[in-house]
């Protein structure tokens, strides 16, 4: 059978072949886009009974009440866009560090083991930290939750953010998901790093600049907008990570400026809540994972916009 | 190669003659131990797929492991996922029986593939356990609960709380207030028994997920809220018999409709469930029970299946499972922390099992 396929390929099939491929190729293509649709599609209308019946309400209240037919999303959205807020403070500066370190820094001998474990730690099932961060992470960042609410107690607005002491908190969400998109926004922005020129670098070396006016100078401006797309891919996955969160958020639906407290996220109550859901109620998970995807749609637009700027440009000087 | 291979297929051949064997031995057993009411004859082989409520899971499974030992022909998986997806497992013929720990929406009726039966399988007590230092024994009310889990009692020396338990020294401790965060039958039965207990209360209706007030915390499932208790000094949280057992947690004593405040246990249940109307599609009510010794957070649970088996094999597979969880599954119950039905109920559970239409 190969050696007949080869032979048409051989001979006069290749044209054939060619253009065979290039609609195979349009079609993965435009599959993509085909699934994309009918997932919104399919899940916007499973969700119409709970949009009709909530209306704008959906997104605005933050009413969360299933035995009584109240269904506001706003608790979850404020719980997930916190905690992937935290996750990216955390983990952007120790990513960006990580990459430059492994680019710049690192003798040839640390670089293979540094990307190696880099790697691991990308590869481990989220639900391991979701069950590492309630049974051994969220009981002992507890007592040091409670160091510094005592601190900060008392003093305007830090005192109410820093207030509280659980273990199953936005805080805890935050962490968990920082160490879970670290590998990505390192690895990213190592690539993107790597692609600055030479002769750039050679140049502020040749100015008499130290490493870290070279970093400054030479490497960060050439990089920026590539690591903005690596920020936003990182968000991405912060925002779409269920159950490591579904585990160590709390699951109690609520908008409160302390970050020690229990609070809740849309990707983990879909989780949670779907397995006994009925009704309406299922349709509002439903309708939570359509918003949830667009927002993660809007995101990934956005890196994809400044992802593709950079190309050009790198496209342009290369 | 060749020579290598004859070994081989004889051994293969060997151990199937043994499995055979082993077979046989199996079912002649279970000729002679089963006390079912339906001839054992062997079974064709089939298997059941189910999901639905976690609640009776490991009862499930114990049944059904010492059912596959007298059955080697029948397959049985029970997939857990909640009540919730067994019903809508049903509906779409997923599954060949669903458990569920509610019953069927009157609005639901019409989504499914035809008439269904309920049979009542086993229950459980829902304790209310509690973790606070110094207190080696609780009794509480229902509308104290239900003003401990609505935040409006915050500390253990509540004067309402006192009221309840006469003589005892209770500590200031604030309390804490812990239930699930995940959607569970559980939650649905206890917010139900504390709004048929405490009316005037209870404000926060009942259902698989209610709207908790904001400083409390959530664990997943029974094994999570357990957890929250056993892990933080002044914690409360409505937790299973099996997993507050397993646990090691204390539990209080409920205060039920005669009056009585009565322990968590599978004898408490039992009584509970004696004492309920028994509507004639065998569904049930066992909260806030009447009589004495029933414990009043008593949670039941069904088996769903449809009325009309397509399929021979499956159903008669169906029909033998069910009569053996009525005959001797009703004795391993205890084993797993599971109350057995009344002799009343569980007679009208065997009838409804010959309800079952088979194909012939």
């Amino acid at each position: 059978l190969i050696a007949v396929a080869q032979k048409s390929l051989l001979h006069g099939g290749a044209r054939r072949a060619d253009r065979l491929f290039s609609w195979l190729c349009l079609g993965s293509g435009l599959l993509v886009l085909v699934v994309l649709g009918l997932i919104l599609l399919s899940t916007g209308n499973e969700a119409m009974p709970a949009f009709r019946d909530e209306g704008v309400g959906f997104l605005t209240s933050k009413v969360w009440n299933p035995a009584a037919g109240q269904f506001g999303a706003l608790a979850f959205i404020y719980g997930t866009l916190v905690a992937s807020a935290i996750a990216l403070v955390i983990a952007v500066p120790i990513s960006f560090g990580l990459a430059l370190f492994i680019t710049e820094i690192a003798p040839k001998k640390l670089r293979t083991p540094v990307v190696y474990i880099m790697d691991l730690l990308a590869a481990v099932p989220s639900v391991v930290y979701g069950l590492w961060g309630i049974a051994v992470f969220g009981r002992e960042i507890a007592k040091v939750y409670d160091d510094v609410s005592r601190t900060f107690d008392g003093i305007p607005v830090l005192g109410n953010v820093l207030h509280g002491a659980n273990g199953r908190s936005f805080m805890t969400a935050g962490i968990i998901l920082a160490i879970m998109i670290t590998p990505i926004v390192t690895s990213i922005s190592r690539e993107v790093f790597a692609t600055v020129p030479r002769d750039q670098k050679e140049a502020a070396w040749g100015l008499g600049a130290t490493r870290f006016e070279m970093i400054r100078g030479a490497i960060l401006p050439y990089s920026r907008n590539g690591l903005v797309g690596a920020v936003m891919l990182g968000l991405g996955r912060a925002m779409g990570e269920t159950i490591a969160v579904a585990l160590v958020i709390g699951s109690v639906p609520s908008i409160r400026a302390s970050l020690f407290e229990s609070g809740d996220a849309m990707a983990a109550v879909v989780a949670n809540q779907f397995g006994e859901a009925t009704g309406t109620h299922r349709a509002a998970l439903i309708g939570l994972g359509v918003v949830l995807f667009v927002m993660t749609v809007i995101v990934n637009v956005l890196a994809r916009k400044v992802a593709g700027r950079t190309d050009r440009r790198l496209g342009g000087k290369a | 190669m060749r020579r290598t291979r004859i070994p081989v297929l004889a051994l293969t051949a060997f151990s199937m003659l043994g499995l055979l064997a082993a077979c046989g031995g199996g079912d002649d057993a279970s000729d002679s131990t089963s006390k079912g009411s339906t001839n054992d004859a062997k079974l064709a082989s089939a298997t059941l797929n189910a999901s639905g409520a976690t609640f009776p899971q490991p009862f499930y499974e114990q049944v059904i492991a010492s059912f596959a030992d007298k059955h080697s022909g029948v397959t049985i998986n029970y997939g857990g996922g909640g009540s919730g997806k067994g019903r809508t497992d049903l509906q779409t013929g997923v599954v060949d029986f669903a458990g569920s720990d509610g019953l069927v929406k009157a609005e639901d009726v019409a989504k499914y593939k035809g008439a269904f039966l309920y049979f009542p399988t086993v229950a459980a007590p829902i304790t209310v356990s509690y973790h606070v230092e110094g207190v080696d024994s609780l009794q509480l009310s229902p509308e104290t609960i239900a003003k401990i889990f609505q935040r409006e009692i915050k500390t253990w020396n509540d004067k309402a709380i006192a009221a309840d338990n006469p003589g005892a020294k209770l500590p200031a401790t604030a309390i804490v207030v812990a239930h699930r965060s995940d959607g569970s039958g559980t939650t649905e039965n206890f917010t139900k028994f504390l709004k048929a207990a405490a009316p005037t209360v209870w404000k926060l209706d009942a259902g698989s997920t209610v709207n908790w007030p904001a400083d409390t915390q959530a664990g997943n499932g029974n094994s999570g809220v357990a957890q929250i208790v056993k892990d933080s000094n002044g914690a409360i949280g409505y937790v299973d018999f099996s997993d507050a057992k397993a646990t090691g947690l204390r539990w209080a004593k409920v205060k039920n409709k005669a009056g009585k405040f009565v322990d968590a246990t599978l004898d408490g249940a039992s009584a509970a469930l004696a004492g309920v109307e028994i509507k004639p599609d065998l569904s049930y009510n066992p909260l806030w029970a009447e009589g004495d010794a029933a414990y009043p957070i008593t949670a039941p649970t069904w088996i769903l299946a449809y009325t009309n088996q397509g399929d021979k094999a499956k159903g008669e597979a169906l029909k033998a499972f069910l009569t053996y969880i009525y005959g001797d599954g009703q004795e391993l119950a205890a084993e797993v922390n599971y109350a057995k039905l009344p002799d009343t109920l569980k007679d009208k559970a065997v009838a409804q099992v010959d309800q079952l239409v088979i194909p012939g």
